[in-house]
């Protein structure tokens, strides 16, 4: 340990200069003149810092290739013996037909238990795991502010869903073209729509998939507020979602049937109608800003006044 | 006097109804080096928790650098350094990206300057060899140096550092002491926990003593040193007569074991012993200062051991 110079350091910074106070010169070359500009650019700092902690780990890697197994074996296995018309799970059947169907088949077999499984493993860690680590301590220390470590958190999170659904989405349809062929879309109304419609319609799905994602990303952030365990919290995740599905196929439930949070999750196919049906989607998305809405605030009003012990 | 940390009846009782904190006034003077001693469970860590707004306080309140905490953590955190229960960071993540998410999660610093400042923060702790090094792979010496660094990130009004040489070889001890000296000579105040007296002895000019949640006993150490007063030991072969020639002498608190004869100096210097001893005729076979000992002041204020785990 030299001592160092203490020429090589910055400055030091008054109070008067960390608030971002425009009568004030910028100290230093880099720093926003305007109110506000080098607070943006550090949520932008902190933001990637987040998505690093999440797309730099290897553990995650593994996870999403995971991911991307199912598509590559549903292709395949189309490839080797076709279901029948009518049989096999959604969409597998129509893969033959146009091989944009390999995403929504993989997207249909994927969100009951693979893609919740990674969102909840991720979302459960957002928290608990800084807590597990310590590292929680240290960065509000920092101070990162807690409603704003909490709102990075949950943008990250959102990310992720996106990513894992669009790479779903993508490993199908690029393997299933590969192998079946494009072409106009056939609806599942039996009118055919064209091959550029149909990719926007497929983007359309990826985007309700992750709004359904996105509803669980908030309970699992608000599970992660609540304990110290980042396995705990993604399992105490899955075993809500699961739940969830499976008082969903209860028919003496159906009353709260609308009201679980997964009840809406596979109505995506409603897209694939001409014209698009909103009958299930408008409330399968109405109810995922709901349930967003409510764990996120849940998460923020726990989080902010938790005392941090570990 | 100005003071860095200044708490008024600060409090916490912990859901278990432990009272960890129990009241306490610290005052801890700028510039000052200020050993927070206490044997472990304490209430040192708690404390320092509180004082970071890690954790509420039940009762009472604080203020960081004269700005009332928590409501300006914002503006005064940034200005503290903080090392709590020991470092704590993303095992997965080397040094140098762990230090990154810290500087990425601090909004008052510029951007463009954050790899000089890892950079600067990593030299003074000699750990910039090591930087790119995984921090799962470091040993715990060199854990406690990055996060070290980490409290050094940016300069600093106020370093809060609990048990900093925890875990450190002989060498990076003396290291550490060495900084703390020069950063105090800086112009900052260091308030460091610890139970090691040498440590107190060596880099500390005040004090606070905690014993279960209560702060004991506070002052300038010399201060402190004076309230034990030093004491004269006479061996003689006539120790009646050499408890007469000290009792002349003016000293008080006489007490002799055999041929042991110790009495309290108070104003007397001890210079004028030996010759009123000889005075008198008392045979002296040995003279001897027995100087305030630290860990007899401590020790009496809270009636344990204080290396309980070195």
């Amino acid at each position: 340990m030299s001592a160092a110079d203490p020429g090589t350091l910055p400055a030091p910074r008054r109070p008067d200069r960390i608030r971002d106070d425009p009568t004030v010169p910028a100290a230093l070359p880099g720093q926003g003149a305007r109110r506000g500009g080098g607070s943006r650019r550090a949520i932008g700092r902190l933001f990637r810092s987040e998505l690093w902690l999440i797309f730099g780990r290897r553990r995650n890697w593994v996870g999403l290739a995971v991911l991307c197994a199912v598509p590559v074996l549903v292709n395949i296995a189309t490839k080797i013996s076709a279901p029948a018309p009518g049989q096999g799970p959604p969409f597998v059947a129509a893969i033959t037909g146009n091989g944009l169907f390999a995403a929504l088949a993989s997207l249909g077999l994927e969100l009951p238990l693979f893609l919740p499984i990674a969102v909840a493993s991720i979302s459960g860690d957002a928290v608990a795991g800084e807590a597990n680590l310590g590292t929680l301590r240290y960065l509000l220390a920092v101070p990162a502010g807690r409603t704003r470590l909490l709102a990075v958190k949950f943008a990250a999170l959102v990310v992720f869903a996106a990513t894992a659904t669009l790479l779903v989405a993508f490993v199908g349809a690029v393997l299933g073209l590969a192998l079946f062929g494009g072409g106009p879309l056939t609806t599942l109304s039996g009118t055919a729509v064209p091959f550029a419609e149909g990719v926007g319609r497929t983007l359309l799905v990826c985007a309700y998939v992750t709004a359904m994602l996105v509803a669980l990303c908030a309970i699992g952030l608000f599970v992660s507020t609540l304990t110290e365990q980042p396995i705990a919290a993604a399992i105490a995740t899955m075993v809500l979602t699961l739940g969830s599905e499976i008082a969903d196929a209860i028919p003496q439930l159906s009353a709260v049937h609308r009201y679980l949070p997964t009840h809406y999750w596979l109505a995506f196919g409603d897209l694939l109608r001409e014209p698009i049906a909103a009958g299930r989607t408008g409330p399968g998305l109405l109810s995922a800003l709901a349930y967003t809405a409510l764990f996120t605030t849940a998460a923020w009003a726990r989080f902010g006044g938790r005392d941090v012990t570990s | 006097m100005i003071t860095a940390v200044e708490t008024a009846g600060l409090s916490k009782r912990f859901r278990s109804g432990q009272l960890a904190v129990d009241s306490i006034d610290l005052a801890v003077p700028e510039g000052s080096v200020y050993g927070f001693l206490g044997p472990n469970g304490s209430g040192k860590t708690t404390t320092i928790r509180l004082l970071l707004g890690l954790a509420r306080p039940t009762a009472g309140s604080h203020r960081l650098l004269g700005a009332r905490m928590p409501d300006a953590a914002r503006e005064v955190l940034p200005r503290v350094g903080a090392l709590v229960e020991g470092p704590a960071f993303h095992p997965y993540l080397s040094g140098l990206d762990n230090l990154r998410r810290l500087d990425a999660a601090d909004r008052s610093v510029p951007p463009a300057t954050a790899r000089a400042r890892i950079d600067a923060a990593l030299e003074r702790v000699g750990l910039l060899a090591a930087a790119g090094k995984r921090y799962r792979h470091y040993s715990l010496g060199m854990r406690q140096r990055l996060a070290l660094a980490a409290a050094l990130l940016r300069p600093r009004d106020l370093l809060i550092l609990d048990e900093p040489t925890n875990g450190l070889d002989p060498q990076g001890t003396r290291e550490v002491r060495a900084l703390l000296t020069e950063v105090a000579r800086g112009g900052a105040t260091v308030m460091l926990s610890t139970h090691l007296l040498s440590e107190v002895e060596q880099v500390c000019t005040h004090v606070g003593v905690m014993h279960l949640g209560r702060l004991v006993a506070q002052g300038g150490l010399a201060e402190l040193r004076a309230g034990t007063a030093p004491r004269v030991e006479v061996t003689s072969g006539r120790p009646g007569a050499a408890r007469a020639a000290l009792a002349d002498l003016g000293l008080a608190e006489i007490t002799a074991t055999g041929d042991v004869v110790t009495a309290r100096l108070g104003d007397t210097a001890i210079e004028e012993v030996a010759p009123a001893l000889v005075a008198a005729g008392v045979p002296v076979r040995g003279l001897r200062l027995l100087a305030a000992d630290l860990e007899e002041l401590f020790v009496s204020l809270t009636g344990e051991g204080f290396d309980v785990s070195g």
